[in-house]
């Protein structure tokens, strides 16, 4: 766990998330007609400083990954704004267009999941690698090759295996070239989608410690995404809770764990695994299945399976709360519920 | 004591020998992993395809089929008009190549009459005139792919006729006429599949890359091109060309409507490659470095269906071939004097033929083969870009 004091606790916001909601449209029949909406994001706000890791976490399905994507503008939002400190002062992302977002672009990059789907396995890895610098045509001919260089010894690769192709490498060398690539052109932000999911246990660790170290170095701000409870804890300094397109809680990753103030955090605690075999934790084992998220339930979106539920729950949204400094919690009765944490639990 | 220290010492050195045997092996393998670290795709590709016997036979059939096309007035002994009216539906003659145990290929003479009951001209060798087959001989005047003039050819007699697949009615060379065919039969096909393949690459990669309703679009037109029947729509397209245009002209014209209709194929297997290839991430990675979709179509997405772009053009090169051939067979195509296999086969068209003049069909044999050539390369190619098989 990261007790967040070396880094920077001034207010210097780099970036912030308003309301932003993204819909995907289900089409049907031979004219097409939209019946309805996936509500991959609904109405999330955050802020993210300068050089730290917000962690977001949630199962598959919830939006974690179309709240990266959207950010970086993979995808158009449907509403909302996100705004990104660029030379002192804040601009809107969905505001850009064209030449102006492609100069956002080089602050802004991506970390992929997949390893294998993420490299072209017909280039080699400095053609990977120098792709970005050509696209923003930062440097060419010798320049290019020992930027490539220094790239590659920078995330632990050997520079004469810049030739390669990328079949050539295991699954976390590859994640290496990933990053390699997302570093090219010096970004400030970077989303990490679940870069370690597709890895072995022991591979993952060496990636999220290149992951930190970069960091350190760089001063390069993470926005974390996993599924992984005890990877995210690790690596983040903040971290967001989400269900079904919605942040339910976002604390300091230590208050998460220690004082969930969500039903949903707390049960997701309880399935973390222990090492210890001697102790085991109450298992909270969550009723039924995570609701489409086409229909999602009215009032609070978990009140369906959430063990302290209230009738006040099915029918009101409740408000998106900062109930202590940096703690912010989306429940009607967060300040009445005493729950457990991740180290009360065990037997 | 001793005996346990032999012993011991023995099998030490045993297996000092075994490891620095795998050593070596290690080393080996180090080094041939190497070769297969930077092997590209189209090396690999390279590799299963020399593997594959058939297709490399069509592969070297198909590269001789068009170096005979290239060179077909010189490797020709008549021209494709020289008419030997005395020697009409000779059928083919034997060439004999060695003379009293010496190389010296030669033919018999000739010597045409009538059947006094049938009116056919029957022909008889006459043992006794040899005629000796001299290369690099000197004949009609012509011009070397269409620009160099000149009047030597590979072979060729000085009195008689040498005639490897007979003639046709009016005295002509068959094997002339069926060589020099060659060179509008294949090319068209070649023209007809290189615009067609520029169409439909380019329609098939925006198709699937942009989705919505240019996709939507796109695929409406190949559909409505795909329901005609073809045969109907060439004739259609065929009979509204000018009768007064050149044959030049017409042949032009041939390729055009042929790879009008041809691209559909392409297009829909490329529009097919492009909608999975465009969800793959290293698109999206580059997408969020800022590459337009021009950068992301020409650098990413044709690289990557360049296997297939050159498998499907490979495969449909027989049904354009088969496509002149058709539409010259039934006149709608190209017309004398321009002389292509399907031009050809068009005389063969009567029963009378298949009977008494059975050599006139021998331009179905090349497209045959040519078919079947270009028909196992394509096969062969198809595998080698399969990167699921070995």
């Amino acid at each position: 766990m990261k007790i967040n004091n070396s880094k920077d606790q001034n207010n210097n916001i780099i970036l912030e998330v308003k309301n932003l909601t993204k819909y995907f449209p289900i089409y049907r029949g031979f004219l097409r007609r939209v019946v309805g909406n996936v509500q991959a994001v609904d109405n999330v706000s955050f802020s993210v400083k300068g050089g730290e890791t917000l962690g977001i976490v949630g199962e598959s399905g919830s939006g974690k990954t179309t709240l990266g994507r959207v950010i970086l503008r993979a995808y158009e939002p449907t509403s909302g704004d996100v705004f990104f400190r660029k030379n002192g002062e804040m601009i809107n992302v969905f505001s850009l267009e064209g030449s102006e977002l492609k100069k956002l672009r080089r602050d802004m990059q991506i970390i992929f999941q997949d390893p294998y789907s993420s490299l072209n396995p017909r280039k080699t890895v400095m053609e990977i690698i120098s792709e970005p610098l050509l696209i923003h045509g930062v440097s060419r001919g010798e320049e290019l090759k020992s930027r490539v260089g220094e790239l590659l010894e920078m995330v632990g690769l050997n520079v004469q295996h810049m030739n390669r192709y990328p079949n050539a490498f295991s699954g976390g060398q590859r994640q290496r070239i990933g990053i390699a690539r997302a570093l090219a052109l010096q970004p400030k932000l970077i989303v990490c989608d679940e870069p370690v999911s597709a890895l072995d246990v022991s591979v993952q660790a060496q990636v999220i410690n290149l992951l930190e170290d970069l960091q350190n170095e760089l001063g390069l701000t993470y926005l974390f995404i996993s599924h992984d409870l005890s990877v995210v804890e690790h690596i983040s300094n903040r971290i967001a809770v989400m269900y079904l397109g919605s942040i339910m809680e976002m604390a300091p990753a230590h208050q998460l764990y220690q004082l969930p103030k969500h039903p949903y955090t707390e049960a997701l605690l309880s399935a973390v695994p222990t090492i210890d075999p001697h102790t085991r934790r109450i298992r909270i084992i969550l009723p039924g299945e995570i609701p489409n998220p086409s229909a999602p339930p009215p009032g609070c979106k978990f009140h369906t399976r959430c063990r302290y539920v209230q009738e006040r729950c099915k029918k009101e949204v409740p408000a998106w709360e900062e109930i202590s400094p940096e703690h912010w919690v989306l429940c009607h009765f967060s300040k009445n519920l005493h729950l457990q944490g991740i180290e009360s639990i065990k037997v | 004591m001793n005996d346990y220290q032999e012993k011991s010492n023995y099998i030490k050195k045993l297996y000092e020998q075994q490891s620095n045997l795998d050593q070596t092996i290690a080393h080996q393998m180090m080094s041939s992993e190497k070769l297969a670290f930077a092997t590209s795709q189209w090396r690999m590709m390279w590799r299963k395809f020399i593997r594959n016997r058939t297709a490399v036979i069509g592969g070297i059939v198909i590269l001789l089929f068009y170096l005979v096309a290239l060179f077909a007035d010189f490797i020709v002994p008549y021209t494709l008009q020289q008419r030997m009216t005395q020697y009409s539906f000779l059928p083919p003659q034997r060439i004999h190549f060695f003379y009293e145990g010496k190389f010296q290929p030669f033919v018999y003479g000739i010597k045409g009459s009538r059947d006094p009951n049938t009116l056919m001209r029957v022909y008889v060798t006459d043992p006794e005139k040899r005629i000796p087959i001299r290369f690099f001989i000197r004949g009609e005047p012509y011009k070397l792919m269409g620009l160099f003039p000149a009047n030597i050819h590979l072979f060729g007699v000085e009195e008689g006729i040498v005639s490897l697949m007979g003639t046709d009615g009016q005295g002509r060379d068959m094997f002339s006429r069926v060589i020099i065919g060659s060179q509008i039969s294949l090319t068209i096909g070649l023209v007809g599949v290189a615009l067609s393949l520029v169409i439909g690459a380019f329609l098939g990669v925006y198709s699937g890359y942009f989705g919505g309703w240019i996709d939507n679009l796109i695929q409406r037109i190949i559909e409505i091109i795909r329901s005609f029947p073809p045969i109907p729509l060439w004739m259609a397209l065929t009979a509204a060309l000018p009768s007064h245009w050149s044959p030049l002209k017409v042949y032009f014209a041939i390729t055009v409507i042929l790879s009008l209709i041809g691209w559909t194929w392409l297009a829909r297997q490329l529009r097919g490659k492009v909608l999975a290839l465009r969800e793959e991430d290293f698109v999206m990675a580059a997408r969020l470095s800022g590459a337009s979709n021009w950068w992301i179509i020409t650098k990413h997405l044709i690289p990557a269906t360049f296997s297939h772009i050159i498998v499907i053009s490979t495969l449909s090169m027989p049904s354009m071939i088969l496509a002149e051939s058709a539409l010259s067979f039934l006149g709608l195509g190209l017309r004398p004097p321009l002389t292509s296999w399907g031009v050809l086969l068009q005389q063969a068209q009567n029963i009378q033929v298949l009977l008494l003049y059975p050599w006139l069909l021998m331009p179905g044999f090349f497209v045959a083969i040519s078919i079947l050539a270009f028909n196992f390369l394509g096969d062969g190619l198809r595998d080698a870009a399969d990167p699921y098989t070995v």
